[in-house]
């Protein structure tokens, strides 16, 4: 099957996606399904995916270069994602993932925090799990009950983190001094939960709904951290989901990212962004099943002629086609928005509703294809299949898009 | 320790080949090149080295224009500049004239005493693995040929030579020629910052004349040997098919007797 067809913005990002194709024909690919069985039957977290990634500089290419990303537009490392789904959608989804965690602390931290905090991230020497959801808050995040409170021995501290003199110097030193907070409560569905090293973590600081919350980076090994078991999932099962529970935890106050009760906005506008990842995840994944169906229609022969032959088949591989594409021009335009500095919310809320309901369509459809064999695990379709449905579920749900779109477009 | 590795850009295996119609060589421009996957592992062998000690890795390459994005590959891996000979006299040049070709470019490219060259066993298309022998006895080196691993001591060099019976070590002083294969290391990927360090990375471009050597000894007028017809292998015949009907087993056992296989 010939490579997708891409309009790289650059020579550089030509070379990328290049870079790109390697690593994932060469490493990725023969990974996948020893890590995928292992992750589900074992709990494994294919941890190895990260270094290798992060080695070639692919964990970190939408982030500046001055903390050691690439600096490159989303135009770029979306289409890389995109790449990486089509062999290996949790490692896609890990990277997206990954990107969210960072998002708060490169948008909305000090220049201390990030020059403390990013290098190690961007490179993939510590990877990050990004803790929003709850039992009992998954679209309605407002409704959260995981509670920071500051800790009341602390001498009083100043507001502003240049003023605590060096921040890297007490980096994972958990609020020396007691001066800080104590997060307690539950997060659910955290994707590498138990195996990131730190944790991009909402938590409420005031009974305010919606406007209470703030978000804190957590270290992985932070006293009073644990995990629940790896929930039993439907599919993508190397991105291992489960409970993070928070009992005392303390945190210093140069971990806060931005100011008290400015969490919501912070989880929203790194949602933004992170929704794009999804978009192409998706995008690649859909991708991936069609390559499979139209070259297994090319070959099975049924009534004496191969099935494509058939025009109900092939209208069903164009409309797939179609989907794809649509799915590709929409996630590149909201990105082409973002990179030049537009509002570009409700576009990638347009997008994430686009690519994964073509992701669910295209990958249901290939399964058709194939009929009897696209049912087994003979053939990468099932899987397909079950990891397409996730992702019209997380990084807020294909209804809460078109709440997104909808406040766009009548206000409220 | 400064070091040259020869390089050779060859046609994709993911992709069909041709040849071409009037002097039956590879039809470089209807296919994808790329660096020989055996040459990785010749610049990662380079890099590994200098990396441990010091000194400077040129990747050296003997090929047409498109050659170029087999030192811009080595370049991503990390090596520090590159030489690329090009000379359309060279086309249809047989591995002998080659090794003259890189012989002279490696005197030149360091002043006329190179330290230690590294070269893939062999290239993934030709397949002939006479050039490094060719280049080493040119230049009047010790040749270590298939090395599968390979370690710098002071002026001489070890290097374990992998047979199907036995492991030989083979010392030789230095300068020397190696030629490895893909058991002596796992090439590195290049990376973003490798990528965009390569391109500021010095690529120098010669010609015959540059290196002193006479058109007239190299190119295909000039090798000893021509290709005169280049046909497809024809498509496998069908397999035998063996019916069990109880015999199956002595079926099978009298079909791999009769091929020898037993
Ligand atoms: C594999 C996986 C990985 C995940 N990873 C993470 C992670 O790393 N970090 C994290 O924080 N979370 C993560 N999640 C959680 C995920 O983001 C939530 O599951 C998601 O936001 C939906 O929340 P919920 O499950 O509580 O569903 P609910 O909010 O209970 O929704 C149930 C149904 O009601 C619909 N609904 C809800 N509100 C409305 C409304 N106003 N209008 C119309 N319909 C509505 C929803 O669309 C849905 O169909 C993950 C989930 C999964 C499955």
């Amino acid at each position: 099957m010939a490579p997708v067809q891409r309009l790289m913005p650059t020579e550089i990002g030509e070379e990328l996606i290049e870079l790109t194709r390697d690593i994932c024909a060469k490493e990725l690919a023969p990974r996948v399904d020893e890590a995928e069985r292992r992750a589900r039957d074992n709990g494994e977290f294919p941890r190895e995916v990260f270094d290798i990634l992060g080695r070639a500089g692919l964990l970190s290419l939408p982030q500046p270069e001055e903390y050691g990303g690439a600096g490159q537009p989303y135009e770029v490392y979306l289409q890389v994602i995109e790449e990486i789904a089509s062999v290996w959608m949790s490692a896609a989804v890990g990277t997206s993932v990954h990107s969210l965690t960072a998002y708060p602390i490169l948008t909305f931290g000090t220049p201390q925090q990030r020059t403390a905090l990013l290098p190690d991230i961007l490179d993939g020497t510590r990877i990050g799990a990004y803790a929003l959801s709850e039992q009992g808050a998954g679209s309605d995040i407002g409704s959260m009950t995981t509670r920071a409170t500051r800790d009341t021995e602390s001498a009083s501290e100043s507001d502003s983190e240049s003023d605590t003199g060096s921040t890297s110097e007490r980096e994972g030193d958990g609020g020396a001094g007691g001066e800080g907070y104590r997060i307690t409560g539950r997060k659910a569905w955290i994707s590498h939960a138990g195996h990131a090293d730190y944790y991009t973590t909402f938590a409420r600081t005031a009974d305010s709904g919606g406007r209470g919350l703030s978000c804190f980076i957590v270290p992985g090994d932070a006293k009073g951290l644990s995990f629940g078991q790896p929930e039993r999932t439907m599919g993508l099962h190397a991105d291992i989901v489960r409970e993070v529970m928070y009992d005392q935890v303390e945190v210093s106050a140069d971990r806060r990212i931005g100011a008290e009760g400015q969490g919501m906005a912070i989880a929203l506008a790194a949602l933004d962004a992170g929704r794009l990842g999804i978009s192409a995840a998706a995008t690649g994944l859909a991708q991936a099943a069609l390559n499979v169906a139209s070259a297994y229609a090319r070959e099975r022969q049924q009534f004496g002629r191969a099935i494509g032959e058939f025009q109900g088949l092939a209208f069903l591989l164009a409309d797939m086609q179609a989907a794809v594409s649509s799915a590709r021009a929409t996630y590149l335009y909201a990105a082409r928005l973002k990179d030049a500095g537009r509002p570009f919310g409700a576009e990638a809320a347009a997008a994430k509703l686009i690519a994964t309901d073509a992701a669910m369509r295209v990958t249901t459809d290939a399964v058709q294809v194939l009929g009897g064999a696209g049912y087994t695990s003979d053939f990468p379709l099932e899987r397909y299949m079950r990891e397409a449905k996730v992702t019209q579920i997380f990084e807020g749900t294909n209804q809460i898009q078109r709440l997104v779109i909808s406040r766009h477009l009548l206000g409220g | 320790m400064n070091i040259v590795v020869c390089v050779k850009y060859v046609p994709d295996a993911q992709s069909e080949r041709a040849f071409r119609e009037q002097d039956k060589t590879v039809d470089r421009d209807a296919v994808d090149g790329l660096l020989s996957e055996v040459d990785e592992y010749a610049v990662e062998e380079a890099l590994k080295i200098v990396e441990a000690s010091e000194g400077e890795v040129t990747v050296l390459t003997v090929g047409p224009a498109q050659a170029a994005d087999a030192i811009k590959k080595a370049l991503q891996m990390g090596a520090d500049k590159g030489v690329h000979v090009c000379d359309d006299a060279i086309h249809g040049s047989d591995a002998a004239a080659t090794s003259l070709v890189l012989a002279e470019a490696i005197k030149k490219a360091t002043d006329g005493s190179p330290e230690l060259v590294l070269m893939g066993m062999t290239s993934t298309d030709g397949v002939m693995g006479v050039v490094p022998a060719m280049v080493a006895e040119r230049l009047g080196m010790p040749q270590v040929t298939f090395a599968s691993e390979l370690t710098i001591e002071g002026g001489s060099l070890r290097a374990r030579r992998d047979g199907d019976a036995a492991s030989d070590t083979i010392e030789a002083s230095l300068p020397a020629l190696v030629s490895v294969t893909d058991q002596i290391n796992e090439p590195r990927y290049p990376s973003f910052k490798g990528i965009m360090a390569a391109k500021k990375k010095p690529v120098e471009q010669w010609t015959l004349a540059d290196l002193g050597v006479d058109a007239g000894a190299v190119g295909i007028d000039a090798a000893w040997t021509k290709v005169i017809d280049v046909a497809k292998r024809p498509p496998r015949a069908q397999g035998t098919i063996v019916k069990d009907e109880g015999d199956g087993g002595t079926k099978l056992a009298e079909f791999l007797a009769a091929g020898k296989f037993l």
